[in-house]
């Protein structure tokens, strides 16, 4: 561990040999860190190091089973979350906690009266939010209803909350997330603007590049232990990264194979459903590649995946696979047409958790002649793929009969890659196959989809994270609001590229078209 | 002719209003629970308990206004049973809230029957009386029909604009919005979900006693077994049609109270050729198709029969 | 305070806190009834000896179990797909009043052929009164709790209606009451000379049937894939709305068919009071079981058993028998919490 010459600066949190275990996870051991004033924090960590956990300590979710924390040098009482917002520090969190149907107003003031008053100042807090917004350059009206604002400027409600509160200390969970690269730019500006004016910002992520471009000082957290505490200045990204991981990460390799015939082909499909749309979409998808599709959030991902999961008819347009045809797209019609399907939400869509692993397991074939006659099930064959699928996919469970809810995240991804794939797929439709997984199970993931490509599937993957998309593709495109741009070969792309992408630069109407 | 006639009578009007009061304090009672995001099925037993024991209090000899606090306060700590069973334990909200009116009803049964083994024909009380407001009475149709009525009726008027006060201008009110639509939201703001609901669950609870109390002090004068009909029942389905907003749901409640009073007169009218049940149905089908009608349009609290659980993902 | 879910669920406890849940709604009822001035010993020991004590209780507390099986497996098998069935009364009635249709003359045929026609035309009734509710909630997204309460209330006024008119027993000396069902309408009594009646034993057969159709048939799978995730059943390909509707047919079907072992078996006509709720005890009953067809039975037979007791002690001690409504709407109370804490445990943070 390296410590640095900080001390003589203010420090206006002081973090003291935070534990906290889960049954017999460790998720916090013994952490101490420290926050100076006027500073970016960077908490850099994988999924499952503990990051959530300390910042839910930090914010009164959860209580610490040891270890103290001071703001200002004044302890914080454990475990009360309007104590740790009347000492000022602020939280925005990587999913907002926002009402989207209540008003940007009503977002921002609620707890920050006395509840038992008659009347609510209104017109105070209006015209305070107007100048927080001007002033920091987080310009947002107070009177519509969240759910009329797109993500960004959410986020900066979200940013609000924790200014009119006064917070000194503000934390951002992963903050970037859900942004192009350069709306993330922007954001580190407002940060670096607000660090100037005297608040202090801890940071957190699981990007170096990030972490590296915006902080000041870096803390890695792996294994529920702090590992180390430096300075930016003179440390590089693989230094990091070796942190971080603690072993060197075994890098998916996609060698360049020449694709065969067309799997999947969308011709001019268009689908609606409520704000989402998508329009006139054209895409294929051959044998033995990988396409990835980039794109922020809520722009038509989860409408394309809902239409080749079958979720969704579209309005218009030809959807084929194989060559054929699909006129009546059902799940069932997907399944039989050899799809495997890796829902976004494993536990939403994925999987019943409250059935047992076996029932989970034959959810798409239970009617399937081999495993029942005349309406009735043969349970018996079923256990037994389920076995095949525990140990194929190197399932971690005490035995098929468990409920599927018991498994951690990882088991619950192969168990659903193991329901899929086992058939031998001519396409696999991935959405955010790694979403919250550690990484070990990211790269078992990974793994298993070059595999089932090597083998001549076609694979489309989603997914918001662009280092994914980049190391497993052969082409991309990008989604933009309900479009998608042609699509383009990986060796030929770049991060920079795809961000314009993502921000509208080269969709007829978008933000500009100077950058195709 | 005579059946549009009646139309345009002050007793009509008079009627709904009177058939509405009952129903305007239970559909804000239920308003309030469903804007923090609990559904209270517990409604029909917590009405009746409000009947019972506000007769029975007036009857052992109270002041009927106090009969109308013990039935708020009766109705309020059956709102607390509720409330702790869905709220921190998160038991089913329908499952509960049918417990919650099986036993608030069956509890009233069995004090009646413990108060006066023997009865023939049941005590009484003496209701509250019409309180004519001055001048405003004398209005022609408007008089009679708005300002003739008891004071629980008016009392009835008051709370929805309360209501509508408390939840779209106070802080709490926001609160209770808020608990409702996202409580994570609120969590995150420093308010403690668990007692906003809780809170806002006892203050409906407390709403509907109140309204039953309405049937046996204002409407009636006795307490009878199965009086409050599915009253409860078509209070939830009037928040629906209200749109879980105070002003609509009162435009609801009067607006079936005047088709109430409108079929007793046509049941008057039409009674020789169609069956008096045929008339009683109506208000009930009336209710299935508002339902139907409103199902599409309204943006119904979203965390609605979510519990919320702390740090649960 | 927080609620953890538990990673396993010791047997223990699963047997443990059901115990403890009758038990303290036991402990709840014996305060009430001290404020009757009553000792509780003395009035549960009256009850149990009501409905357990003898031979002509026993069999009487079966009977009153029998129409609870039926409207405990139509809420069990309800709940179980998450359609909120709160309206098992009105399927029992329209089951019945189809039962009087066809079964007091209409039909001239033997028992054999009879009593399957009347058993699958109740059943159908019950199944097309549920099946209006579950069509505006799959169609339109109308909750059904509270239309399937509110129709409770119109076929109720529906059955009166019809009880005044076109099935008025012209020789019921102006009450309203159906004329009786032919005797080869009527169900057998098991014992001779007392009133339990081989609707009872169908019961238990229809308890088995739903108990290894749930374990067994893709549908009994696709009803219970639909109540816990509907979303993930939807994305497995499991379609969801036909799965709401025929949950439904086999639901209110069998509501019906507790209106026809009513009419059949015991009363031989229908009358208003023909159900003192037996649609509304089905749901207790059905929460009591853990929604398990097995559990109804046993669960049925604890609230006749609490029922026929409280009848037979109000009688001599003058305690009011609406103590075993009360008791019975406790249990459910004390059962889902007791259910709850099964799966959660509480952390004190």
């Amino acid at each position: 561990m390296t410590r640095t010459a900080t001390g003589e600066r203010d420090t206006v949190l002081r973090l003291d040999g935070i534990t906290k275990i889960f049954g017999a996870l460790v998720a916090n051991d013994a952490i101490s860190l420290t926050l100076h004033r006027g500073e970016i924090l960077g908490l850099l960590g994988e999924n499952g190091a503990g990051k959530t956990t300390l910042m839910n300590i930090l914010f009164g979710h959860y209580v610490a089973d040891s270890g103290t924390i001071a703001v200002e040098g004044r302890p914080l009482p454990p475990g009360d979350p309007a104590a740790s917002l009347a000492a000022g520090i602020g939280m925005v969190h990587q999913h907002f906690t926002l009402a989207e149907n209540l008003t940007v107003l009503d977002n921002i003031v609620l707890g920050t009266e006395s509840l038992w008053r008659l009347s609510s100042r209104r017109d105070a807090a209006r015209s305070r939010i107007r100048k927080l917004g001007e002033d920091y350059g987080l310009a947002v009206d107070p009177d519509v209803t969240v759910a009329s604002l797109s993500v960004g400027e959410r986020q900066r409600v979200e940013i609000l909350k924790a200014l009119y509160r006064d917070a000194r200390i503000l934390i951002l969970d992963e903050p970037t997330a859900v942004l192009t690269p350069q709306e993330s730019a922007a954001l580190f500006e407002t940060l670096k603007r607000f660090v100037a004016s005297g608040l202090s910002i801890i940071f957190i992520s699981h990007k170096l590049g990030e972490v590296l471009a915006a902080c000041n000082r870096v803390t890695i957290l792996r294994g529920g232990k702090l590992v180390a505490d430096h300075d930016v200045a003179g440390v590089t990204r693989a230094e990091l990264a070796e942190l971080m991981v603690g072993r060197p990460i075994p890098e998916a390799k996609s060698e360049p194979r020449a694709p065969g015939a067309a799997v999947l082909r969308l011709g001019r499909l268009s689908a609606a459903r409520g704000l989402l749309s998508l329009r006139d979409v054209d895409l294929e998808i051959r044998q033995g590649e990988v396409v990835g599709i980039a794109g922020v959030a809520g722009n038509g991902q989860s409408l394309l995946a809902d239409v080749i999961s079958g979720m969704q008819q579209p309005s218009h347009g030809r959807l084929e696979l194989n060559g054929a045809t699909l006129h009546a797209v059902t799940p069932r019609a997907m399944v039989a047409s050899g799809v495997a399907r890796i829902p976004e939400d494993r536990h939403a869509e994925g999987l019943i958790g409250d059935m047992t692993i076996t029932e989970n397991v034959v959810s798409e074939t239970y009617r399937s002649p081999a495993l029942s006659r005349f309406g009735l099930i043969d349970w018996r064959k079923a256990r037994t793929r389920a076995e095949d699928i525990i140990s194929a996919y190197e399932v971690k469970c005490p035995s098929p009969d468990v409920p599927v809810r018991l498994l951690s995240g990882g088991n619950m991804q192969k168990l659903i890659l193991g329901r899929v794939m086992a058939e031998g797929p001519k396409l696999v439709l991935a959405n955010q196959p790694t979403r919250g997984l550690d990484v070990g199970a990211v790269s078992y993931v990974h793994a298993r989809l070059l595999e089932a490509r090597s083998k001549g599937a076609a694979i489309l993957l989603l997914s918001e994270d662009l280092d994914e998309l980049l190391s497993l593709s052969d082409r991309i495109a990008v989604i933009y609001r309900g479009r998608l741009s042609p699509l383009r070969e990986r060796r030929e792309t770049t991060i920079a590229d795809l961000g314009l992408l993502m921000a509208g630069h080269g969709f007829a109407g978008g933000e500009d078209s100077h950058a195709a | 002719m005579e059946a549009i006639e009646i139309l345009f009578t002050a007793s009509l009007w008079a009627a709904a209003i009177r058939i509405a009061s009952p129903l305007i304090f239970g559909t804000l009672g239920e308003l309030i629970c469903e804007r923090a995001g609990v559904l209270n099925l517990g409604i029909e037993g917590i009405m009746t308990a409000g009947a019972f024991s506000g007769w029975l209090a007036v009857y052992m000899g109270a002041d009927l206004w106090f009969g109308v606090a013990v039935a708020a306060i009766v109705g309020a700590t059956l709102g607390l049973l509720h409330g702790v069973l869905v709220v921190p334990l998160g038991l089913s909200q329908h499952v509960t809230g049918i417990g919650v009116t099986l036993l608030a009803t069956s509890l009233c049964y069995y004090f009646y029957r413990l108060a006066f083994p023997e009865v023939t024909s049941p005590p009484k009380i003496d209701p509250f009386q019409p309180w004519p407001v001055p001048v405003l009475s004398e209005i022609p149709v408007l008089g009679p029909a708005l300002f003739q009525q008891t004071p629980l009726t008016y009392l009835a008027f008051v709370m929805v604009v309360l209501v509508a006060w408390f939840l779209e201008r106070t802080p709490l009110g926001l609160a209770v919005r808020t608990v409702g639509e996202n409580p994570a939201a609120a969590e995150a703001q420093g308010i403690n979900v668990t007692w906003v609901r809780i809170g806002a669950v006892m203050a409906g609870s407390a709403l509907m006693g109140i309204g039953g109390s309405f049937i046996t002090l204002s409407a009636f004068n006795s307490f009878f077994f199965d009086m409050m009909n599915g009253r409860g029942w078509i209070c939830i389905a009037l928040v629906v049609f209200g749109a879980w907003r105070p002003g609509k749901a009162l435009l609801g409640a009067v607006l079936f109270g005047a088709f109430d009073a409108y079929q007793l007169r046509l049941q008057q009218l039409a009674g020789a050729v169609v069956p008096y049940q045929f008339f009683l149905m109506l208000p009930f089908v009336l209710s299935i198709l508002a339902l139907i009608f409103m199902s599409r349009r309204v943006a119904y609290p979203r965390a609605l029969m979510v519990p919320y659980r702390k740090g649960e993902r | 305070m927080r609620l953890e879910p538990r990673q396993s669920r010791p047997l223990l406890l699963v047997f443990l806190l059901p115990a403890l849940a009758l038990l303290t709604a036991g402990v709840i009822c014996a305060l009430l009834v001290m404020l009757s001035g009553a000792s509780p010993f003395q009035v549960f020991g009256l009850m149990i000896k009501g409905a357990l004590g003898s031979q002509f209780a026993f069999l009487e507390t079966l009977t009153r179990a029998t129409p609870l099986i039926f409207t405990g497996l139509a809420v069990a098998v309800a709940f179980r797909a998450k359609l909120w069935n709160i309206g098992a009364e009105a399927q029992l009635y329209i089951g019945a009043v189809m039962t009087v249709v066809l079964g007091t003359g209409l039909l001239p045929l033997p028992w054999p052929a009879l009593i399957p026609v009347l058993m699958f035309s109740a059943a159908l009734g019950g199944a097309l009164v549920l099946a209006v509710p579950t069509f505006l909630k799959t169609r339109f997204g109308v909750d059904e709790v509270v239309t399937t309460l509110l129709l409770n209330f119109i076929v109720l006024l529906f059955v009166s209606m019809l009880l005044e008119g076109p099935l008025k027993d012209p020789m019921g000396l102006g009450w309203p009451q159906s004329k009786k069902v032919v005797a080869d309408a009527q169900l057998p009594k098991l014992v001779q000379g007392k009133r339990l009646h081989a609707g009872f034993v169908i019961a238990i057969l229809a308890a088995m049937l739903v108990w290894v159709f749930d374990r067994r048939a893709a549908l009994g799978y696709e009803m219970r894939a639909v109540g816990y995730n509907s979303k993930a059943a939807a994305f497995a390909g499991i379609p969801v709305n036909p799965v709401l509707a025929k949950t439904a047919l086999l639901s209110g079907g069998l509501a019906g068919l507790a209106g026809w072992s009513e009419v059949s078996g015991l009363k031989g006509n229908l009358t208003l009071d023909l159900s003192p709720g037996f649609g509304y005890t089905g749901i207790v009953v059905a929460m009591l079981a853990l929604l398990h067809p097995l559990g109804v039975v046993v669960a049925a037979i604890f609230v006749a058993a609490v029922f026929v007791g409280a009848d037979a002690m109000s009688r001599s001690a003058g305690v009011p028998s609406y103590i075993a409504h009360v008791m019975v709407a406790l249990s459910l109370l004390c059962m889902v919490t007791a259910i709850m804490f099964t799966r959660y445990r509480v952390r004190w943070t």
